[in-house]
């Protein structure tokens, strides 16, 4: 079995509580185990960077050296947290004093960064690591006839890390049909959601999610699906606030892609906490066949 | 006796450890401007923004709200043909205004982030509703009670977290950031 340390991150352990049990249930399908490290902090989100860049990179290089002790690559399920490891990874990587000074806090730990994993988003477990041809096997619930919006938002595919493609990605989709959904052509995929800016500059925020969900719903889409629990809860649970600033009346489910792909293996709603959601994905979800499901 | 340094270096200093061109190398060609989803909300469009740093126009770049309306979705940073990482610019800028105390009054940002980053010494993880009062107050009464309904909805659902989560080993995760920057009452 394929061992990963695994990074749930803040959000994950309450507000996004069904992307962490639906990611879990979801591996553990395709014979992926992720271990929590244990005793892990917060990666920082944004925030540590407007205040000090050592400050940042030493908190988010204490879970690195976290996930060597245990000899295991990093996954984390948050398209922010992702973000701040790979990068913090990569920089001490390529800077041997500023790595030499992060290791000095790191003392006070018994922890030492070494550079000797690589970060990987969940997203890249699945497209990469296992493949298409995998999880089309483990499929036993097609999700026939669900026109989903694949939602990229940012730091999944953004800043580029090496020469990727960042306008027009397409294995979002790819994985998607994989399940036997239909991805929707939505062009706002690689839009941002609107961040912390949804508590900061509010208007400014609304104004982004209204985009998307437009877009989305233009689209065709019955859901929207995402890869990071910031665009899930902007998208999701400010619809009424846009609602109200724009005096429209709009609304679209989104799931985590996790929820997706647990359906299609089979595993109980419930199971990955769909019917946790503000605006409940159960008309969109009810034309899928029970299939082989298992309880 | 050295030069004194300008704005425009001071800033470019900032951003030693992005990696990408220096905002010297910007051709004032508005993709930044044209591809930010908050322009439309700045008070400088980015690529206003770098030319008034250019040009050493310290006090007007400090008192525009442009930097704090950046959400870090780095669309800018990947398609600016100069491949200036305007993103990272941004961070700079915040990291820069926070030290010198200097910027408009009325913005959320900095106190959400100061109270963030108070929070992680604390327990090592984040929680919303401490979060929250960094904002709350700001809110109108229409926008405040929209927030409230939002929030009971997430409570009824089960995700909001009742009480703040902690590390295990927080003693060491103090010491460690007081060997990055001295806190007070961090032992």
């Amino acid at each position: 079995m394929k061992k990963y340390a695994y990074f749930p991150g803040c959000s994950l352990e309450k507000m996004a509580l069904s992307y962490n049990v639906s990611s879990i249930a979801s591996m553990n399908k395709l014979g992926v185990e992720l271990q929590e490290l244990d005793d892990w902090n917060c990666c920082g989100a944004t925030a540590y960077f407007h205040i000090d860049e050592l400050l940042a990179y030493t908190l988010c290089a204490r879970n690195l050296a976290l996930a060597e002790k245990e000899n295991l690559d990093l996954v984390a399920p948050c398209a922010g947290c992702y973000k701040n490891f790979y990068f913090t990874n990569a920089h001490l990587k390529e800077d041997p004093d500023l790595a030499d000074h992060v290791n000095f806090a790191l003392e006070e730990d018994d922890l030492h960064f070494s550079g000797n994993i690589s970060v990987r988003h969940l997203m890249e477990v699945f497209v990469q690591d296992v493949g298409f041809e995998e999880i089309k096997a483990k499929v036993s619930r097609p999700l026939k006839d669900l026109k989903v919006a694949t939602y990229y938002g940012c730091q999944i595919l953004r800043p580029r890390k090496d020469h990727e493609e960042t306008e027009q990605p397409v294995f979002f989709e790819d994985l998607m049909s994989a399940i036997g959904a239909t991805p929707v052509d939505f062009p706002e995929k690689v839009r941002c959601c609107s961040g912390a800016l949804i508590i900061t500059n509010r208007k400014a925020a609304l104004s982004m999610v209204r985009n998307l969900m437009m877009s989305a719903i233009k689209s065709g889409a019955d859901v929207i699906a995402t890869a990071c629990p910031m665009c899930q809860v902007n998208l999701e649970c400010y619809q009424k606030q846009v609602n109200q600033e724009f005096g429209i009346d709009l609304s679209i489910p989104v799931l985590y892609f996790t929820q997706l792909t647990g359906l299609a293996f089979g595993i109980a709603p419930n199971k990955l906490r769909i019917g946790t959601e503000l605006v409940l994905p159960t008309p969109a979800l009810s034309n899928i066949r029970r299939g082989s499901a298992d309880a | 006796m050295a030069d004194k340094l300008t704005f425009s270096d001071e800033i470019s200093n900032l951003l030693h450890a992005s990696h990408g061109n220096p905002l010297k190398a910007c051709i004032q060609c508005g993709t930044c401007s044209g591809t930010c989803p908050s322009t439309p909300f700045m008070d400088q469009s980015p690529r206003r923004l770098i030319a008034m740093i250019n040009a050493n126009m310290k006090d007007e770049v400090l008192a525009s709200n442009t930097h704090w309306y950046c959400a870090s979705c780095f669309h800018c940073t990947v398609r600016c043909p100069s491949e200036i990482d305007i993103a990272e610019l941004m961070y700079a800028l915040k990291r820069y205004s926070m030290w010198k105390n200097q910027y408009q009054e009325d913005l959320i940002g900095p106190t959400f982030s100061e109270t963030f980053v108070k929070t992680i010494f604390n327990s090592g993880r984040s929680y919303e509703p401490v979060l929250a009062t960094s904002y709350l107050f700001s809110l109108g009464v229409q926008e405040f009670l929209s927030e409230a309904q939002t929030a009971t909805g997430l409570m009824l659902k089960g995700r909001l977290p009742l009480l703040p989560a902690r590390i295990k080993r927080l003693k060491n995760f103090r010491r460690m950031i007081g060997r990055i920057i001295p806190v007070g009452g961090i032992s």
